[in-house]
């Protein structure tokens, strides 16, 4: 149960993040496939994937030179940073006080935009940039986060077969369903996920300044049951103090 | 070029969004990894105030951004 614990936490961590990222990339993929070609679409985002595998190649190894403390003190107060921005976003949407964040919409936005440069001689050149942007963008966040959630523990592979599984599923619902990820509640996502990585983040920075936490790497499902308890009580806190803004719902 | 300054401005905006949250967020480990390390703080205890600080700060900012919303 111990290992098991920080194992299933760390493949579903990068596999819930991941799914949220890669969403966002492959609605420009599609948009930019769906309305110029696919040629450009795929090129920009094989390209893409190129830079990210060069960026993963560059600095994974010089991981395994920083001692173990150190390493879990860096990535745990990144991942608190990183984690509680997602989280502070997910309760903000909760309440209303930030719109959702609608794929259909980037998707109509980024197709009206490739059909206004469809006689421009430049347009394969423009929407595989739009498609390597997005995939670029999103993949580094991916990147990070599976450095993040398996550096900590040395659980790197875990990590990237969540990511895999991400990017999978993603693509095979996408060409299956050949439209717009609209369906995938993200904001929800991004709550589970918010609320995951700051547990790791506060976990990790713990274990960074020689906390020895009660029950080992059980004290992470304990870290996840009191932000989520906390968070999940300033989401009815805000909506009954400010009822002027809540009206919008965790997808 | 580009793509350099373009992935480094994404990685920042990874963690940063509200300025005053990360700010507080690193404020809060510095204090109590230093208490830790120079003060003698059981570091467990460091654990948890590290755990009841990050929830605050997240209410902290949060709060404020809905006040600003209800303006």
């Amino acid at each position: 149960m111990h290992s098991l614990t920080p194992i299933l936490s760390t493949i579903t961590a990068a596999f819930l993040a991941s799914v949220v990222e890669v969403v966002e990339a492959f609605t420009i993929v599609l948009a930019v496939g769906v309305t110029r070609s696919w040629r450009p679409a795929l090129t920009g985002a094989a390209l893409a994937l190129a830079v990210l595998a060069a960026l993963v190649l560059a600095f994974g190894p010089l991981l395994a030179l920083i001692p173990i403390t150190t390493l879990q003190f860096v990535v745990g107060v990144l991942l608190i940073l990183f984690g509680m921005r997602w989280l502070r976003k997910a309760i903000l949407r909760s309440v209303g006080v930030i719109a959702l964040h609608d794929e259909a919409a980037a998707f109509s936005k980024e197709t009206a935009a490739l059909h206004q440069l469809a006689n421009d001689r430049r347009a394969d050149y423009l929407a595989g940039l739009a498609s390597f942007k997005a995939v670029l963008l999103e993949g580094v966040e991916v990147v990070f986060i599976v450095i993040a959630v398996g550096a900590a523990h040395g659980q790197t592979l875990y990590a990237s077969l969540g990511a895999l599984a991400a990017f999978v599923l993603v693509v095979l619902i996408g060409l299956a369903v050949h439209r717009p990820l609209a369906r995938v509640p993200e904001n929800a996502l991004k709550f589970v996920v918010g609320l995951m990585l700051t547990s790791f983040g506060i976990f990790w920075t713990g274990e960074g300044i020689g906390a020895d936490w009660p029950g080992a790497d059980l004290a992470l499902l304990a870290i996840f049951a009191i932000v989520a308890l906390a968070s999940f009580a300033m989401v009815r806190g805000l909506r009954s103090a400010y009822p002027a803004s809540a009206g919008g719902l965790a997808r | 070029m580009n793509v350099i300054r373009l992935i480094a401005k994404e990685f920042f905006g990874m963690f940063v969004d509200d300025g005053s949250l990360a700010l507080l967020a690193l404020l809060l480990v510095a204090i109590i990894a230093a208490a830790v390390k120079l003060l003698a703080l059981p570091p467990l205890l460091g654990g948890a105030l590290l755990l009841v600080g990050c929830l605050a700060i997240l209410l902290q900012s949060v709060r404020r951004a809905a006040r600003g919303t209800n303006r």
